[in-house]
């Protein structure tokens, strides 16, 4: 990616690339392409030198930038994920972080506050019991894994477009950037924040939210790969720089729409 | 004596293609045109790098418990890398596909080489290649079992690209994922059109390297 990053408000960057070394063949995303024994190397004919060279890489960002380009032309604001009935739900829903599960965030509800910033004209924090009063909305969707795999999941909470008008943030800015509370973030660009089927979910099959499924407040958006969907959100921003994420830093594609 | 010798020689030999041999090449009617030859390596080229970074994409969820690719043999060291691999070299194989369907099509080349594919024929020649007695006098002429295999594969290409469209896309394009049977199945349909492709290629290959002037013509045209 060659946009520009700002570093992640609020996280210890050591405290990533530890994380990130535990799931990755090298501690440097930049060595991703490693691999000169590989059928692409033999297609390559001269070798490792272009395989493995910051040339190749720097050519592969380019593409999945304009791949990014595509995507978000290809975005539309009408088209619907498809949904499905309720006996259609993957039970058990599967827990999928980046850790186990029992290092998943454990949050205190009662204190729980979600913090708003960037271009918004009322950064109130919203706690809990504020946001279960909000009008709900309800969704039986496919979530699709970056890996391949696939689940379908009933999830229930707030419409984002409707949270975002309600809070005065400028639908015009380009991106909204969340915070989790282990670390992770992710920034999605405005016009999939405004789809109709975004949402700030705050629970999984009609209960609350269960820490599995990212308790307190999961952002639930059937039109992105699902780690697009961040879980433990404690902040949320709107603005005009793209704050990267924590996969997407690492080299999976930025848009990551379906 | 050219031919000769690439009956006995080992394949390095032909590709190398000394110079002062290239003149015998030449002579004789062209069996594959230019926008043959290029589109056919390109194809290769985006194939190899599309199987390559797949192989390592299945990985990460595989569909068999016991199918899985070794990493050496795939591309893009993990998920990430293989996912920018595949989602850049897709262009390629796509616009180079485009290119070749349409050329085959609009210059009649499908129609004069790979029809008509008649069951009796096929049986008869995939007979006579099993007892390793099938004729390769005229490379021009496509015997029954390559008709078929060419036009099988084609139609893979087709599958191959569309089933993965499907999966890139199932919101987009919900529709085609439908055609396939939804996201899940799409991913089968998507592994055995790969499965199909890496069939053909190690027969393709193979025959090629068993026959070096057939390789030579996708080189030199002749």
């Amino acid at each position: 990616m060659s946009r520009p990053r700002q570093p992640v408000k609020g996280v210890d960057p050591n405290l990533l690339i530890s994380d990130a070394a535990k799931l990755l063949p090298w501690p440097s995303r930049r060595l991703f392409l490693r691999g000169a024994t590989s059928l692409g190397a033999l297609a390559m004919l001269t070798g490792c030198d272009i395989i493995d060279g910051p040339t190749s890489e720097n050519a592969l960002r380019v593409v999945s930038n304009f791949n990014d380009w595509v995507q978000a032309r290809l975005f539309s604001e009408t088209a619907l994920a498809p949904t499905f009935p309720e006996s259609a739900i993957t039970r058990p829903f599967p827990f999928n972080a980046y850790y186990a599960q029992d290092e998943a965030p454990d949050i205190d509800g009662d204190n729980y506050k979600l913090e708003i910033g960037g271009l918004v004209d009322n950064k109130k924090p919203w706690t809990l019991d504020e946001l279960n009063k909000l009008p709900e909305v309800s969704q039986i969707t496919r979530l699709v894994c970056v890996e391949g795999w696939s689940a379908i999941g009933s999830w229930q909470g707030v419409r984002l477009s409707d949270f975002l008008k309600l809070i005065g943030a400028d639908t015009k800015a380009k991106y909204v950037w969340f915070q989790c509370a282990e670390g992770y973030s992710n920034t999605i660009d405005m016009p999939s924040a405004l789809h109709p089927q975004t949402q700030l979910t705050l629970k999984f099959d009609r209960k609350t939210l269960p820490q599995a499924y990212g308790f307190p407040i999961k952002i639930r958006i059937p039109t992105k790969l699902g780690f697009k969907n961040p879980k433990y959100v404690t902040a949320m921003w709107v603005q005009n720089n793209d704050a990267g994420g924590y996969w997407e830093n690492q080299g999976y594609n930025w848009f990551s729409g379906l | 004596m050219r031919a000769h010798f690439a009956k006995s020689l080992p394949m390095t030999v032909e590709l190398a293609g000394n110079s002062p041999a290239l003149p015998d090449t030449a002579a004789g009617p062209l069996i594959h045109p230019l926008w043959v030859r290029v589109t056919h390596w390109i194809n290769a080229f985006a194939m190899l790098l599309m199987i390559g970074s797949g192989w390592q994409i299945y990985d990460a969820s595989p569909l068999f418990n016991v199918i899985y690719f070794p990493r050496h043999l795939a591309l893009g060291e993990w998920l990430a890398g293989a996912l920018l691999w595949h989602f850049a070299a897709m262009w390629l194989l796509v616009v180079n596909g485009i290119a070749y369907v349409t050329l085959g099509i609009a210059t009649g080349r499908f129609r004069r080489k790979l029809f008509p594919i008649r069951f009796g024929e096929v049986i008869r020649d995939l007979g006579a290649a099993l007892r390793g007695r099938l004729a390769h006098d005229d490379l021009a002429i496509y015997n029954a079992v390559q008709r078929l295999l060419y036009l099988g594969v084609i139609l893979a290409g087709i599958v191959i690209v569309l089933s993965g469209l499907s999966i890139w896309k199932p919101v987009q394009f919900k529709w085609l994922t439908v055609i396939f049977g939804g996201y899940d199945t799409a991913r089968y349909v998507h592994f055995f059109a790969m499965a199909s492709i890496v069939g053909f290629l190690t027969v393709h290959v193979a025959l090629s390297l068993i026959v070096p002037k057939s390789l030579r013509a996708m080189i030199f045209g002749r």
